[in-house]
């Protein structure tokens, strides 16, 4: 594939280094000469100065044949106008977009940015993998469709525990879709299902809810 | 009409100073409380100091009601953000944005955005001076 990748700071350069590993053809816009200076002469003469979200520059790396073109400046606004340029001007298939106002994913989304990459997210669900105290952790975020998909731990002092799934009010719109016991099989609960200490509850929910499952799941 | 500003530089301050003139509800956003210091000290309107990309500071600029967003920062493409997010999530009936790169400004008024190029009319201007 032919991937052109705006920015070349940190998360350019090693992101160039991967995908040329993988053998794409790969093509960094970075302003900085300096920078430019330095990618050139590790990597070969992958990079071009310019300003990524100026067609003059984008015409001359030929972007109309890219398949890929990903904005990994580190400012929002210039990785929008970027992607949006690649896709309005050069009709580039797919346009990958980094941000750091997590807020961004949903707007960048309704602009017509086909993938965001946010950061803050990222390490945010690694932590809350990493740290297994942490009551909820997030497997599968949708924000375009609202929806979300949780793990819920079941603490030794939740005042669920020995209560069917039943007799649990869950919030209207969420649902356990699995109950991984600690030392039985997993099975779709049912309205008899009875939740005991250190089940780890599959759930689906929407961003607003999510909240209030975990502390009726976990409530103390 | 309600008309919010984003960015107080000496555009920003002169249509804000303006507009206020005639009658209209006006809210002036900067990153910058120093950037102020460009309004008249008999202006009515108000001053928010705040980041116009940043959806919560818009709603506090109060525009969910307002008739016109206008984008005057510095740089292009946070005008240029600034005004879809006033767009197309808020639902502004008009946007208007200063772009200075010719090319992006063609690119988002056929997007539908009321933008204009400051160096393309001035250079048009100056064309006119010479030749005339």
């Amino acid at each position: 594939m032919y991937i052109i990748i705006i920015g070349g700071g940190r998360v350019g350069y090693y992101l160039a280094k991967a995908l040329l590993d993988e053998k794409h053809e790969v093509l960094i816009v970075e302003k900085n000469a300096q920078f430019c200076d330095i990618i050139n002469e590790e990597m070969g003469n992958v990079c071009v100065r310019g300003d990524g979200c100026e067609a003059a520059t984008l015409t001359e790396v030929g972007t109309s044949r890219a398949d890929m073109l990903v904005a990994v400046t580190g400012e929002d606004e210039d990785n929008l106008v970027a992607c949006q340029v690649a896709k309005h001007k050069f009709n580039v298939p797919r346009t990958i977009a980094r941000i750091r106002n997590p807020q961004n994913e949903a707007i960048f989304k309704k602009l017509g940015i086909d993938v965001t990459v946010s950061a803050t997210n990222i390490i945010l669900e690694a932590i809350e993998k990493e740290v297994p105290t942490h009551p909820l952790t997030h497997l599968i975020t949708r924000a375009d469709k609202g929806l979300e998909v949780v793990e819920v731990r079941i603490p030794q002092d939740a005042k669920t525990i020995g209560k069917s799934v039943k007799e649990v009010r869950l919030p209207e719109g969420t649902k356990l879709a699995l109950v991984i016991p600690k030392d039985r099989k997993p099975a779709i609960p049912n309205p008899g299902t009875v939740i005991r200490e250190g089940d780890q509850i599959i759930a689906l929910t929407t961003p607003e809810l999510e909240e209030e499952l975990r502390a009726i799941l976990t409530g103390i | 009409m309600k008309i919010v500003i984003m960015g107080c530089g000496r555009v920003g301050a002169q249509i804000a100073t303006l507009l206020e003139q005639d009658g209209h509800d006006i809210t002036i956003l900067d990153i910058d409380a120093y950037s102020f210091r460009r309004l008249p000290p008999d202006f009515k309107g108000t001053a928010l100091l705040g980041n116009g990309m940043d959806g919560d500071v818009l709603k506090r600029a109060g525009i969910e009601e307002t008739d016109v967003f206008i984008a005057m920062t510095q740089g292009d493409n946070r005008n240029v953000m600034a005004a879809q997010i006033a767009k197309h999530i808020f639902h502004v009936p008009r946007v208007i944005s200063r772009i200075y790169d010719p090319l992006r400004q063609e690119m988002y008024d056929t997007l539908g955005m009321e933008a204009f190029s400051p160096t393309a009319i001035f250079a048009e201007l100056v064309r006119e001076k010479v030749e005339s």
